[in-house]
């Protein structure tokens, strides 16, 4: 018993120190609390989006609560953090939604306390469950780099591997409509001769390209659902000594990937803009906590095709540009 | 005698020895703490939330909590609920069956995957954390296919019931909330008062031991990981409602979130020793943390950080402890 009581002691202590010097978030006290809800913390896509988060928030006089999932796909985290955040007395909540249609009974809840909800990046299903969307304009994402991957094929025969997110999840399925959409040809077309899930991570897209150059070796043409993915295909077709014939696509415009485009390892990609979502989206709170208006519908945030070898009829920005706009 | 001086003053000494003390006393400084940094802490509403938000972790680390007290571990048990909450609400939503069969069908299956740790533990003599571990991988992936990796939403209004409230003074509380306290007392009471009870402790002493004393060590240990499946059912069902939607991603962090709060309740991973009180006090340590960073605007990486350190200061306390009373 005598070592358990200072145990508890010895928790507050550290609770006391932990939260001193965690507290560095907070901008302005008393003033109207906006909440930023992301998918998990570390991906630099996210930690850019916060950062522009806080940014306008404190040039809006707002008080900048944020959280996150663990994981992608982690919806028990996010319901929790709307809670808090409503029980906290937040204006407004800005998110990014890991599951699209499970969290819609939790944003109607927020909804209903008289919190302004706003969908970042990813539009809940159905769309309408937010307030409003400030987003990439995924469909459009793909199509500019599928219309580059024809225009830069000119003509010869295309066999294509997609290497794509996971099933169920709205914005890889988007992004590879999109694509396939600017390509010209539809899902059951014979020159896509294989599609995996990446999960948009480095390693699994790595996988996934060894095992459709397994399957089907003559592949040139690789779309990928972003760079990380991008670059494990890369290190796959490398390996096979295939990477200076295969032509490889992709979005997000991550500062990674943006180089990766520069070097050539990347021949295009489709660059999104989480900075402008994020502040966008916290000026709309800011708006709502003077005036009472909320902001509705969809806002294109933008995208750019990036590219160094431009083809005729598809308008690109350089990788200059790229890397100038580029997050993470 | 000495003995019987020992057996009367034995309740008020063991509740001051009891390994949940240090774990209260951590609560209500923490508590303190947060009241103190944040008006909107100490209020009945935010209580309420609170308990919400651990009901779902709360009710596993009572499966959990019983495993661990055979000095075994469950690390499928988020897994297991995530797949029992989507029997249910497939069952419910696409193949119409009444919801009540449905919520059945959902325990039972739950059940059944820990009678099936149970039996590989017991039988084969397979390591608890084998069997959990390949059996998560496997409930995992069951999970996926079962549900053709769809949410499944549109409830049926009996499968969201422990969701809705009810006034309790100003508070609104959850149904679900009071069955999670229900069942913590329904379990203090099993573990500490009945025999069946004892036999669990006395299995996470020594099996050995136990096994002489004429308990069928077998069956009590394929009772224990049974009766821990079925909870986790009714850990389904409490998700399901709180978040009204079935959803195949659930569980994964909840796997280690459960073992979480047993270990913060003081509970000893060597099993035979702890309170299932303990276990809520854990998962209200850690829903009381998460909660109260959240309001004082800390962001929820330094969450996962203090978790993190408590873990190991519990640990490390419960080892001290066991060393001093050699």
């Amino acid at each position: 018993m005598i070592a358990r009581i200072p145990a508890g002691l010895l928790v507050t202590a550290l609770l006391v120190a932990g939260c001193g010097s965690g507290g560095g978030g907070q901008s302005a006290p008393g003033a109207p609390k906006v909440g930023l809800i992301t998918k998990t913390e570390t991906n630099p896509f996210f930690v850019k989006m916060k950062e522009g988060a806080q940014k306008s928030a404190q040039a809006n006089g707002l008080e900048l609560m944020s959280a996150a999932g663990r994981f992608d796909g982690d919806n028990a985290s996010q319901i929790t953090a709307i809670e808090n955040m409503v029980a906290a007395g937040v204006k407004g909540i800005l998110i990014t939604p890991s599951d699209t249609k499970a969290i819609v009974p939790a944003i109607r809840k927020a909804r209903d306390a008289g919190v302004l909800v706003i969908a970042l990046d990813t539009p809940t299903d159905p769309q309408d469950a937010t307030d409003a969307l400030f987003a990439t304009d995924n469909l459009k994402a793909g199509e500019l780099i599928g219309r580059y991957a024809r225009a830069a094929m000119a003509g010869r025969p295309a066999r294509i591997a997609t290497l794509d997110l996971a099933p169920g999840i709205t914005v890889g399925k988007l992004r590879h409509d999109g694509f396939l959409k600017g390509y010209g040809i539809q899902d059951d077309d014979p020159s896509v001769v294989c599609s995996q899930d990446t999960r948009g991570d480095q390693a699994k897209g790595q996988t996934a390209m060894e095992n459709c150059l397994q399957k089907a070796p003559g592949i040139n043409v690789v779309y990928t659902i972003n760079e990380p993915a991008a670059l494990g295909a890369y290190t796959a077709l490398k390996a096979k000594g295939r990477d200076k014939d295969v032509l490889i696509v992709s979005v997000d415009g991550g500062c990674t990937g943006t180089k990766a485009v520069q070097s050539g390892q990347i021949a295009a990609t489709s660059q999104q803009y989480p900075l402008k979502m994020a502040e966008d989206g916290v000026k709309a709170v800011a708006e709502f906590a003077r005036t009472g208006k909320k902001a509705t519908g969809y806002t294109d945030t933008g995208v750019t095709l990036i590219t160094d070898r431009a083809v005729p009829g598809v308008e690109a920005k350089d990788t200059a540009f790229g890397l100038a706009n580029c997050w993470g | 005698m000495a003995d019987a001086a020992t057996l009367r003053a034995a309740p008020a000494r063991r509740l001051l020895a009891a390994p949940v003390a240090g774990p209260a006393l951590a609560l209500v400084l923490a508590c303190l703490f947060f009241g103190l940094n944040s008006g909107q802490f100490f209020t009945g509403p935010n209580f309420s939330l609170i308990i919400q938000q651990v009901m779902v972790v709360g009710t596993l680390a009572i499966g959990q909590t019983l495993i661990i007290l055979t000095a075994g571990i469950d690390l499928a048990c988020g897994a297991i609920m995530a797949f029992g909450g989507i029997v249910m609400t497939r069952l419910a939503v696409g193949a119409g069956l009444p919801p009540l069969l449905a919520v059945a069908a959902g325990l039972a299956v739950c059940a059944a995957f820990g009678l099936v740790n149970g039996l590989l533990v017991t039988r084969i003599s397979l390591p608890p954390f084998i069997v959990t571990l390949g059996m998560l991988n496997v409930v995992f992936a069951l999970t996926h296919i079962y549900s053709e990796e769809q949410t499944v939403t549109g409830l049926p209004p009996l499968l969201t019931f422990l969701g809705q409230t009810f006034d309790l003074g100003q508070t609104r509380v959850t149904y679900g909330s009071l069955l999670t306290i229900l069942l913590f007392l329904l379990f203090a009471y099993l573990l500490g008062s009945t025999a069946w009870g004892r036999h669990v402790y006395a299995l996470g002493n020594s099996p050995e031991v136990a096994r002489l004393t004429g308990i069928r060590t077998r069956r009590l240990t394929v009772g224990v990981y049974t009766l821990a499946g079925f909870v986790y059912g009714i850990a389904a069902l409490l998700l399901v409602s709180r978040t009204g939607v079935g959803d195949p991603q659930a569980g994964q962090s909840e796997n280690l979130d459960s073992i979480t709060a047993v270990v913060l309740g003081g509970t000893s991973l060597f099993g035979g020793r702890g309170l299932v009180i303990g276990t809520l006090v854990g998962a209200l340590i850690v829903g009381v943390f998460r909660n109260g960073l959240q309001l004082m605007g800390v962001p929820s990486i330094y969450q996962t950080l203090i978790t993190g350190v408590l873990v190991i200061l519990a640990v490390a306390v419960d080892q001290l402890s066991r060393r001093r009373n050699r």
